[in-house]
């Protein structure tokens, strides 16, 4: 039998308050991609990315490049907490599952930043 | 703990807890993997395509001519309708979702109902979209 305390045990094994952080951040960003993506599709069924003039114009109206820039921030943290789920499901192996998540994380990040960068050119250059 | 030291039985045959064979096959079933189908769709191609357009756009007229042409072609639009029923699915069925974690909707009936209702929904949006782009 152990002799150490209860707090003595579990010190270290990590926070009891996060542990519903990934499944509410889910949610959230949820919202707001139901919000920006419908606003989104519908734009683009309007022809507004049909040619680069008419794209140029567009992401120059400052209410379409903030509503742009949100969109990918959240789609890519919402692709990165959906990804994390399935790989988490599917891949056993530690290493392999690790080297997944990393590589997700990653390419989220470099996706935002790439989108980020792009609609930040085309609406200062409009 | 008891079959400890005793390897005929510990190498016997266990028995599984029930798995998906068992189960009739139902429209939350295929809505269920439906939402991570198109979630890992979406993620991927349409993730892929909004960073090569945006991307593209901030180039120049050239690569994004070339953006142009090949969302335009035959397996473009092939993709672009995919993406739209993925979208729409991903949409109904994550609304459900949110019905649901507020501990509502698991009544077995109600649940088959707003399962079915997400596939007709994501289906009809869908056809009025495509409707409304190409008419």
């Amino acid at each position: 039998m152990s002799m150490r305390s209860n707090i003595g045990r579990v010190r270290g094994l990590g926070s009891a308050k996060t542990g519903t952080h990934h499944w509410w951040m889910q949610r959230v960003t949820a919202i707001g991609m139901a919000l920006l993506g419908v606003w989104l599709i519908v734009s683009l069924a309007s022809g507004v990315a049909a040619d680069l003039t008419r794209l140029t114009a567009w992401i120059g109206n400052p209410v379409v490049a903030i509503l742009l820039i949100l969109f990918c921030a959240t789609l890519f943290y919402h692709v990165r907490l959906g990804l994390q789920v399935v790989v988490e499901d599917y891949i056993h192996s530690e290493g392999l599952k690790v080297a997944a998540l990393v590589g997700i994380t990653f390419a989220c990040v470099l996706g935002t930043v790439a989108c980020l960068f792009s609609i930040l050119k085309i609406a200062f250059g409009a | 703990l008891i079959f400890e030291g005793n390897p005929t039985m510990a190498d016997a045959k266990r028995p599984l807890s029930p798995h998906l064979q068992v189960y009739r096959w139902g429209p939350h079933m295929l809505v269920s993997i439906l939402h991570r189908a198109t979630g890992d769709g979406l993620a991927f191609a349409g993730g892929a395509l909004l960073v090569w357009g945006l991307i593209a756009a901030a180039s120049g007229p050239a690569a994004y001519g070339l953006f142009v042409a090949v969302m335009t072609s035959k397996i473009g639009y092939l993709v672009m309708f995919g993406l739209s029923f993925a979208f729409f699915q991903h949409l109904c069925s994550g609304l459900r979702h949110l019905h649901m974690d507020t501990g509502a909707g698991y009544e077995l009936g109600l649940n088959r109902k707003l399962a079915l209702a997400t596939m007709i929904c994501s289906t009809l949006l869908t056809v009025l979209l495509w409707a409304v782009v190409l008419l």
